[in-house]
């Protein structure tokens, strides 16, 4: 072979290969910068949260944060969940069996609860993440249907049932979700896994 | 002087710069009033960078901090006030010119070839732009920057499969807290700013490389003088630079008017949620955008599926992306295009009534008038392609008119 000729095939495979090592190398370089912002340790520290329930009063609500969310306890009386299993309420359900939303396996009932006075749920509405309004009494003129008691988001205008269920005529897409929770005595729940 | 311009010419191509884009760059001699708003684009990313700078020195990127900080900047720090009002009048004076600015390049054909690079850069400017106004105003953490945020980034939750992964790496944590308020800043007030710089230095490369588009689309170049200057081309300095002061001059007194006299123009500059403290727990009871994504939120509303809504937001900015080849016209003056000009003037309409809709409650009304408007919005683009290859233009004159 000739040494002043220029050997283009041999040329293309070098700059192929030194541009294919150079991508590679960037790429593992924007690793440590992608990573960076994803939640860090602190943000990942606050993954449970324990709320006493010893003052809560039937039928009403108390919101404290978890993991930056806002989160409902609701201690439902026994004409609230009645309601869930009601007909003219179920009949109004987009999900009523909550076949598409987003919850532990515990709560795939009527309740969407461990015990159904409890009900502990993210305060978030699956449309765009405003946070509903509680009107836990029958009637009001704000809902084109029967209402029965529930959540109305005021941001767009969806409404859900006592247990967070979505009511057609709601932009929003799904059911409200439900944290993993457990009862760590016969006063306490405790929001979120342990581990984090 | 001159020995000194001679040996920084040696060094470096300052003289044959100044020639070439201002002395000896020939525009065509038929601008119009349209034809300011690309100067006065220039001069609000001037005032919004120097503004910005100074804010940056008084204001704390952290969620504890951040609202005082405004506050303090308001009423403690000399001529704070101004500053920031120059700030947020210049935010959404930028959207006003560029919108503007985007229009007359519609009117007049100027996204055609061989201008497609110059309008897809642009529309790479106008995405950017949005991106540093939407971070700008989660800055302040007020109750709009908060629960902006908070529906803008769930947007990204109706991706499938990556979408809620992805939603938490944007803010950092499972919902808008300091994390994001801390990168936003950083975004903000660095990573876009440079990258807009930039940008409009290609905008600009791109435009004088090919000339520029004059308002009845006819090619100066085709008819030039025994020196090759275009008979229908005049100096960009010094006829444009005076013509351009004269429009900053204008422009300059109208802002003035807004800072001095009415800084949130009602709440629509600023809005009155704005000026109480965020708060995760307490969601306003009518959250909207700023005045100018309002066209778009209204089309994200019109939709009833959260997926195919986002998907209609984003199809309505990428097909001004594709504009110049769904244009298949000849010609390129909507003088000379009659269906297209009211086409055209259709579309603007329903972008405009898209904009005010968007920053209305969602009733059934509100949504009746989204939907319709929205379809006149998307029939534009559909219509375009049949329309402009089919509709017969009037005579296009030689050189341009008066």
């Amino acid at each position: 072979m000739s040494t002043d000729s220029v050997n283009p095939n041999r040329r293309r495979i070098l700059n192929w290969t030194a541009g294919v090592v150079g991508a590679v190398g960037a790429g593992y370089a924007a690793v440590p910068f992608i990573r960076s912002m994803s939640p860090s340790a602190s943000v990942q520290a606050q993954a449970t949260e324990t709320v006493d329930l010893s003052k809560i009063e039937p039928g009403q609500r108390i919101t404290v944060m978890w993991q930056g969310k806002p989160v409902w306890v609701i201690r439902r009386t026994k004409e609230m969940t009645d309601t869930l299993t009601d007909d003219a309420v179920v009949g109004q359900l987009k999900d009523p069996k909550s076949k598409s939303s987003d919850q532990p396996e515990f709560a795939e009932n009527p309740y969407r609860a461990r015990h159904k006075e409890w009900l502990v749920m993210i305060a978030i509405c699956t449309h765009l993440g405003c946070i509903p309004t509680y009107r836990p009494e029958p009637g009001g003129s704000f809902w084109s249907g029967n209402w029965e008691g529930g959540f109305f988001c005021p941001c767009h205008g969806s409404g859900y049932d006592l247990s967070g269920r979505v009511l057609e005529g709601s932009p929003a897409p799904r059911n409200m979700a439900v944290p993993f929770y457990e009862f760590i005595s016969d006063s306490a729940v405790r929001i979120g896994h342990p581990s984090g | 002087m001159n020995r000194f311009i001679d040996w920084v010419d040696a060094r470096y191509p300052l003289m044959r710069n100044i020639r070439e884009h201002l002395t000896e760059y020939y525009a065509p001699k038929n601008f119009n009033f349209f034809y300011f708003f690309g100067s006065l684009a220039l001069l609000v990313l001037v005032v919004q960078i120097l503004s910005g700078i100074w804010l940056t020195m008084h204001y704390k990127p952290d969620a504890k901090l951040a609202f005082d900080s405004v506050e303090h900047i308001m009423r403690d720090v000399n001529f704070g006030w101004l500053i920031r009002y120059m700030h947020s009048t210049g935010a959404s004076a930028f959207f006003i010119v560029i919108y503007l600015h985007m229009f007359r390049g519609l009117m007049y054909g100027s996204n055609k070839k061989p201008r497609e690079l110059v309008w897809l850069v642009g529309m790479v400017i106008y995405l950017a732009l949005m991106a540093e106004a939407f971070m700008g105003y989660v800055l302040p953490w007020g109750q709009m920057s908060y629960w902006g945020a908070q529906v803008i980034v769930n947007l990204f939750t109706a991706i499938p499969y990556v979408g809620p992964d992805l939603a938490e790496w944007i803010r950092g944590g499972f919902s808008i807290a300091d994390p994001t308020l801390n990168r936003f800043f950083a975004f903000h007030v660095v990573a876009l700013p440079i990258v807009l710089i930039i940008l409009v230095a290609v905008h600009l490369l791109a435009l004088h490389e090919v000339g520029s588009n004059n308002p009845d689309g006819v090619d100066i170049k085709k008819n030039k003088d025994d020196k090759g200057i275009p008979k229908d081309g005049i100096p960009f300095h010094p006829y444009y630079t005076v013509k351009d002061i004269f429009g900053s001059v204008v422009f300059l007194f109208v802002a003035a008017v807004i800072i001095f006299y009415m800084p949130t123009v009602n709440g629509v500059f600023l809005e009155h949620d704005n000026f109480l403290p965020a708060d995760p727990l307490q969601t306003p009871a009518h959250i909207k955008p700023v005045w100018y994504f309002g066209t778009f939120y209204a089309i994200l509303r019109a939709v009833p599926s959260k997926l195919f809504g986002v998907i209609l937001m984003a199809a309505a900015i990428f097909l001004l992306f594709v504009l110049p080849w769904l244009d298949r016209a000849k010609v390129k003056s909507w003088r000379y295009r009659p269906i297209y000009k009211q086409m055209l003037i259709l579309f603007g309409i329903s972008f405009v009534v898209l904009m005010y809709i968007g920053g209305q409650p969602a009733t059934a009304t509100y949504t009746m008038f989204a939907r319709i408007f929205t379809a006149i919005y998307f029939a534009f683009f559909i219509a375009l392609p049949f329309v402009s290859k089919w509709e017969k233009p009037k005579p296009v004159p030689e050189r341009v008119t008066e």
